[in-house]
């Protein structure tokens, strides 16, 4: 069958080159980075090599980066080790439509005593600034705020709140998973604190990612353990993925202008004539302020698993903003904070491209859902035509 | 994904006999679009009480679709003495199994045919009463008691399978416990706390109960040459002045709390209480 991956939002392919680099990692040089000998000196090398990489497509010194397993736990890493470095503060503001690594993590928090703000979003899923900023206190000791909402593809105006916040004295953690690899991030440019990336979101492997960690930054480790990446994560080193990581991101710089011309040119094509062709579509999220690789585009009196599973009968695979698919039963936190009503929020669907997606795959998806769309209408007891 | 059998997924993509049934003698409606599934159930049935005909319009997952197909050929040709019988876990059989996080869609196709038979039969639809335990799905407590009872519930986790109830934010999770635990005990369940409608801004509470005062319970006292006048809302206490035959009604005490209160309770708030304006003064 063939297969039409636009779910990139999820997961990617590990691009060809980046395996290609990790290969010798299982069979070569399969030392320990620690080790005094030779081999661990090879490995050595490349996790240098890695790490200078990985600084590279932030503009990073390479000794402010941490090495984690995911992005989830550069997230907790970092939030955590803020609410440790800062034991005399209780509040800690996020956005109410972070993804779960964030979201679960403060109410989590909150349980155990800590205060949250959770910062709502307009219709268009634009963060109210003056309620975050009004929210900010003496008693704040992290703000974490999305670059960009992986549901949506909204891209927060992070500079701003990261100055807004830093002339509080506040540390600022940033969740930039959706954001490394699909628009420039400049640590210089940008005053974060913390910035947490995977790797399987920019054709790395899964079960590798990074936390930047600004020089001078007061921290608390997650992971308790070894002296590893500088005494700040404890565990010997997941050598191939961050080999592979390393790779990932030098290529991502690569694609970085066809990323943001060519994939958000074919983003454009496939939102505008599916929600032309299809009637009771529209596009979800912030137009203007978006990431070029995503559109989430919501069907009314529909509901998504039913859209994905016959989608999938076409190779096509994507994602639902619905909750049916992910076990949870209420429809995306995130669409209901933008406030898209329930006629649209269970039918959501996310379209997330990648560099490898072609003109012919959008043209099939076009062809291939209204059809599919329709059959689901005329099942639904909602939809009636007009 | 899922792990659906090859039946559900044939169901759910080639679904049987969707839409209506014209001239249809029995509707069956359940869900809500808030709820993220919902079933029309339309029978045709003949005078010897067959069901000639069934068919069925869905919003919901490809589970809740493969359901209601299943349940309309299920029922195609049965008596409806027997059709009344089929139960959530038939349904689910008859698929070859659904996932547990999916027997809701069974349970909601039962409670179709259940209403969609009664409406043949005439018999008014009950309206559910009870507390709204979960207020993500609009769940009650009797719908909770019921289910736990007939499918021998013992987890919360199962209520949310079978109810949905609990699936959402998670507040009500001891609730349902307390409801598990009153069952498997053989005891009626207490509800910890009384029924609160969605919360009300005041300028709405005085609204509402302004509503209720002339439509439900006026015209009854004017039937008796009574009437009722609203004086003024102090926070949850509603001060009316009764007239006409019930200002000097004897009973007028026991109308005031057994009708005025209880219909204001009903459906406005739990928390409100009538008082009979005592000083003619308040008035101005």
């Amino acid at each position: 069958m063939k297969t039409v991956y636009v779910d990139n939002n999820a997961t990617t392919k590990v691009d060809g080159d980046v395996l290609k680099e990790m290969m010798p990692c299982f069979t070569d040089i399969y030392g320990n980075p620690s080790s005094m000998h030779h081999k661990g000196a090879e490995s050595g090398d490349v996790l240098k090599l890695a790490r200078k990489r990985v600084a590279s497509i932030l503009n990073a010194q390479p000794d402010e980066l941490i090495f984690t397993s995911c992005g989830s736990e550069s997230n907790n890493t970092a939030i955590r080790s803020a609410l440790r470095m800062n034991p005399g503060k209780n509040h800690i503001v996020t956005t109410m439509v972070e993804h779960p690594a964030v979201k679960t993590l403060c109410e989590s928090l909150e349980k155990e005593g800590y205060q949250t703000t959770f910062v709502p979003v307009d219709s268009k899923g634009r963060l109210d600034l003056d309620k975050l900023y009004a929210s900010l206190s003496d008693d704040t000791a992290i703000v974490s705020v999305m670059w960009a909402n992986n549901e949506t593809g909204t891209i927060f105006p992070i500079r701003e709140i990261a100055k807004k916040v830093k002339e509080r004295g506040i540390l600022f953690h940033t969740d930039a998973v959706q954001a490394v690899g699909k628009i420039p991030v400049d640590v210089t440019d940008i005053p974060f604190d913390m910035l947490s990336l995977s790797g399987h979101k920019l054709h790395a492997p899964k079960g590798v990612g990074a936390l930047y960690l600004r020089n001078k930054t007061r921290f608390s480790p997650f992971l308790i353990g070894g002296h590893q990446e500088h005494g700040k994560r404890g565990g010997t080193e997941n050598l191939a993925s961050i080999v592979g990581l390393g790779r990932a991101c030098e290529l991502a710089l690569a694609h970085m202008n066809d990323e943001n011309t060519r994939v958000k040119k074919l983003r454009d094509k496939l939102e505008t004539r599916l929600t032309a062709k299809i009637p009771k579509s529209f596009i979800n999220g912030d137009q203007e302020h978006r990431l070029p690789n995503t559109t989430s585009i919501s069907f009314e009196f529909i509901e998504g698993e039913a859209i994905l599973l016959m989608m999938n009968e076409d190779g096509i695979c994507a994602s639902s903003g619905s909750a049916c698919t992910s076990g949870s039963l209420e429809p995306s936190h995130v669409l209901r904070a933008m406030g898209v009503p329930f006629t649209a929020a269970h039918g959501t669907i996310r379209f997330s491209l990648c560099r490898y997606n072609t003109e012919d795959e959008v043209d099939y998806i076009i062809e291939k859902l209204p059809p599919v769309i329709q059959k689901l209408r005329d099942m639904s007891p909602f939809w009636k035509e007009n | 994904m899922w792990d659906y059998t090859e039946k559900v997924k044939d169901h759910f993509l080639n679904p049987r006999n969707t839409g209506k049934v014209e001239q249809a003698n029995g509707t069956g409606e359940v869900g809500s679009l808030a709820c993220g599934d919902a079933l029309t159930l339309t029978l045709k049935i003949n005078s010897d009480q067959i069901i000639e005909d069934a068919k069925f319009q869905t919003f919901g997952c490809a589970s809740a679709i493969a359901s209601s197909s299943a349940l309309t050929e299920m029922v195609m040709g049965m008596h409806i003495d027997e059709a009344s019988k089929i139960t959530n876990e038939d349904i689910a059989d008859y698929l070859g199994g659904l996932p547990k996080e999916k027997i809701h869609c069974s349970v909601m196709g039962r409670d179709a045919l259940e209403r969609a038979i009664s409406d043949y039969r005439g018999e008014k639809i009950e309206v559910v009463t009870g507390n709204v335990i979960c207020h993500c799905f609009g769940v009650t407590d009797v719908d909770i008691e019921r289910a736990v009872k007939e499918a021998k519930l013992t987890t919360i986790e199962e209520v949310t399978d079978y109810l949905k109830a609990g699936g959402g934010c998670g507040n009500c999770h001891e609730e349902i416990e307390a409801i598990i635990r009153a069952v498997g005990q053989g005891v009626d369940y207490e509800p910890k706390k009384p029924a609160v409608p969605a919360k009300l801004t005041n300028m709405q509470k005085i609204k509402l109960i302004e509503k209720v005062i002339e439509e439900d319970v006026r015209p009854g006292l004017q039937k008796d040459h009574g009437d009722m006048e609203l004086i003024d809302v102090d926070a949850n206490r509603v001060i009316v002045k009764f007239r006409g035959a019930c200002a000097s009604c004897s009973k007028s005490q026991i109308t005031l709390k057994n009708h005025v209160e209880a219909k204001l309770r009903e459906l406005v708030s739990m928390e409100l209480t009538v008082e009979e304006a005592v000083d003619e003064n308040r008035i101005c």
